[in-house]
């Protein structure tokens, strides 16, 4: 399985010269690391060349990685019938950098983007109709993003008084309680409560 | 009546119409009768399942899953577990692999028989979902009697499922399997050659191969299309390759192709029901797996062995930790492929999870799907998409 993945990211590499692509293998699964600009390209050789044939495409998302100076990863996953192997590539932007759409290679591709623009605001260039598609009309912010916190700052009620749905500040009885499992014996990145005082000589 | 009066018309699908199949709003452009444009509005259900999960230790994640395809819940939380175990390197012991198969398989009949009744009401008729739901009612006992849920079962863990079958239970799962082909039968005798069934759905809803590959269709809509492709045959995972059984494949790529399909898949689900009671009779051992890293030690361990009951209480306040990568593991789930794209920083708790529906790919194609069809074939064809929205909107 591994010297198959091998032999695709090589072919992949011989069909596309001038483009500068890394690849690594891990778990099972080819991961093909690409430059923005160069994403519908690579797209479509995966797709036309009769000897990679990646005509199946399964679905793209975004990963956020708040700490990084381009945040967000677009990760795409395509399927090739006929190798019976999957692919998967990802890109790097950020907040205001567009990725250029797949719509044009896959149509599929159009709702795949639309959620990942709803949920995570990464913007793509050349998309047919880029609104969003999960969250309420309306809606403000992006969800998923990981400063975007889990209770969220709306909440919804009905109004009997001027009978309709009415959006209020989220008001919770309860704080949300992010409890801390991690065991305290095996190295934690913060300092114990406590320990601020222990000197370290 | 001047030619400039002549306009088209808006209308509303949805959200609460019952051939909606839940919380679709579709809004139709519609010239007379004939559909110009469709446009699913969706998100009506959305709940935020994969914001949640990433603050979710890894085994409070899987409840989450039952309540995405409601209508299969195990198959779900099957890809979930394939890709921790990936990830991971957990190993499943035998008897847990032939009981997650056996659980997929009543997961895929549960789903086929709310569909393929349901969508024979879209298009009128009304005896079919009476029929099926009976059998659906005595599936969900086999559920219960498996998990103590009927739906949200929980039942699926890393390393296996929770707890072991009763040999009684296996045994009437046994005397359910040959009735139940007879029950498929009568819902074939019904509608395969009903004459208004056939005039609703043949030639209703055509799509090509090429683009179902390029909308990202899975499942049973690309093996209407002629596509001989299945990923319990193609890329087995759990003990498929050992078990004998076929793929129904379609020539036309409408309705009445995944109809059938769906009809046949039921009583191959049913053959492979079978060869797992028939091995599961014979091979005891534990159903999920011994390392106590993973999975929690039995009670009665508990009671005596120190070891066991620390595994236990860091199983259940910490959780398990899974090694950094990422990683996608699919299911041939009823509905089609069922991917989970999971994210892991090496903590106790998801870093991303990626849910991918198959209903999702499907549903947007409804504009496609439908131009140029008359109103009434919008049921028919979003009927035969099957689509639920608890995976679509997640």
């Amino acid at each position: 399985m591994t010297v198959a993945l091998q032999e695709i990211a090589e072919t992949l590499k011989a069909a596309l010269p001038g483009v500068s692509l890394a690849h690594e293998i891990a778990f099972g699964d080819l991961t093909v690391h690409v430059a923005a600009d160069d994403i519908v390209a690579v797209l479509t050789v995966l797709r036309d060349d009769p000897k990679l044939a990646f005509i199946s495409f399964v679905d793209i998302c975004g990963v956020d990685y708040p700490a990084r100076e381009k945040r967000f990863d677009v990760v795409y996953h395509l399927l090739s019938p006929t190798l019976n192997a999957r692919i998967r590539l990802k890109v790097q932007t950020d907040e205001t950098t567009p990725v250029p759409s797949a719509c044009a290679v896959f149509v599929g591709a159009d709702w795949f983007e639309r959620e990942a623009y709803d949920l995570y605001g990464i913007l793509f260039s050349d998309h047919p109709e880029l609104r969003r598609i999960l969250t309420d009309y309306g809606f403000d912010g992006y969800p998923l993003r990981k400063d975007f916190p889990l209770t969220g700052f709306v909440e919804v009620r009905y109004d009997d008084e001027q009978k309709r749905v009415v959006y209020e500040p989220v008001r919770l009885n309860q704080e949300f309680r992010n409890f801390d499992f991690l065991s305290p014996w095996e190295g934690t990145e913060y300092v114990l409560p406590g320990d601020e005082k222990a000197k370290t000589n | 009546m001047p030619e400039a009066e002549v306009r088209n018309f808006n209308i509303n699908f949805g959200p609460q119409h019952p051939a909606a199949h839940g919380v679709l709003r579709l809004v139709l452009e519609l010239d007379g009768e004939v559909v110009e444009r469709v446009d699913p509005h969706i998100g009506l259900l959305h709940r935020g399942t994969e914001k949640l999960i990433e603050v979710k230790t890894y085994l409070q994640a899987i409840p989450y899953f039952d309540r995405l395809d409601y209508v299969a819940p195990m198959n779900q939380e099957h890809a979930f577990c394939l890709a921790i175990e990936r990830l991971a390197g957990i190993e499943v012991p035998r008897r847990g692999q032939l009981i997650r198969v056996l659980y997929a398989e009543i997961g895929r009949i549960l789903s086929h028989l709310l569909n393929v009744t349901t969508q024979a009401m879209d298009v009128g008729a009304l005896t079919p979902p009476l029929w099926g739901f009976e059998e659906r009612e005595k599936l969900m006992v086999f559920y219960e009697r498996a998990s103590g849920s009927r739906m949200h079962a929980a039942y699926f863990r890393p390393g296996g499922v929770h707890q072991d079958l009763p040999a009684q239970l296996i045994e009437d799962i046994w005397d359910w399997c040959d009735p139940f082909l007879q029950t498929v039968q009568d819902l074939d005798d019904l509608l395969s050659e009903n004459r208004i069934f056939k005039q609703r759905n043949v030639d209703i809803g055509v799509v090509s191969l090429d683009d179902c590959w390029a909308w990202g269709f899975s499942g049973v809509m690309v093996r209407g299309s002629g596509a001989a492709w299945d990923l319990r045959k193609s890329q087995p995972y759990e003990c498929y390759a050992e078990l004998d059984f076929d793929i129904p494949i379609g020539k036309n790529g409408d309705c009445y192709d995944r109809y059938h399909i769906r009809m046949e898949e039921m009583r191959q689900s049913v053959r492979i029901m079978k060869q797992c009671i028939e091995r599961l009779r014979v091979e005891k051992g534990p159903v999920v797996s011994t390392d106590g890293k993973v999975a929690p030690p039995k009670r009665s361990e508990m009671k005596r062995s120190m070891e066991a009951l620390i595994h236990h209480f860091k199983l259940y306040t910490e959780g398990f930790h899974v090694p950094e990568g990422d990683i996608y593991a699919a299911v041939e789930a009823p509905k089609g492929e069922f991917g989970v794209y999971l994210v892991a920083d090496g903590s106790n708790k998801p870093y991303r999870c990626k849910i991918r529906a198959p209903g999702f790919a499907h549903l947007q194609a409804m504009d496609y799907l439908c131009r140029g069809h008359q109103l009434a074939d919008v049921s028919a064809v979003l009927g035969s998409l099957d689509i639920v929205f608890g995976e679509v909107d997640r």
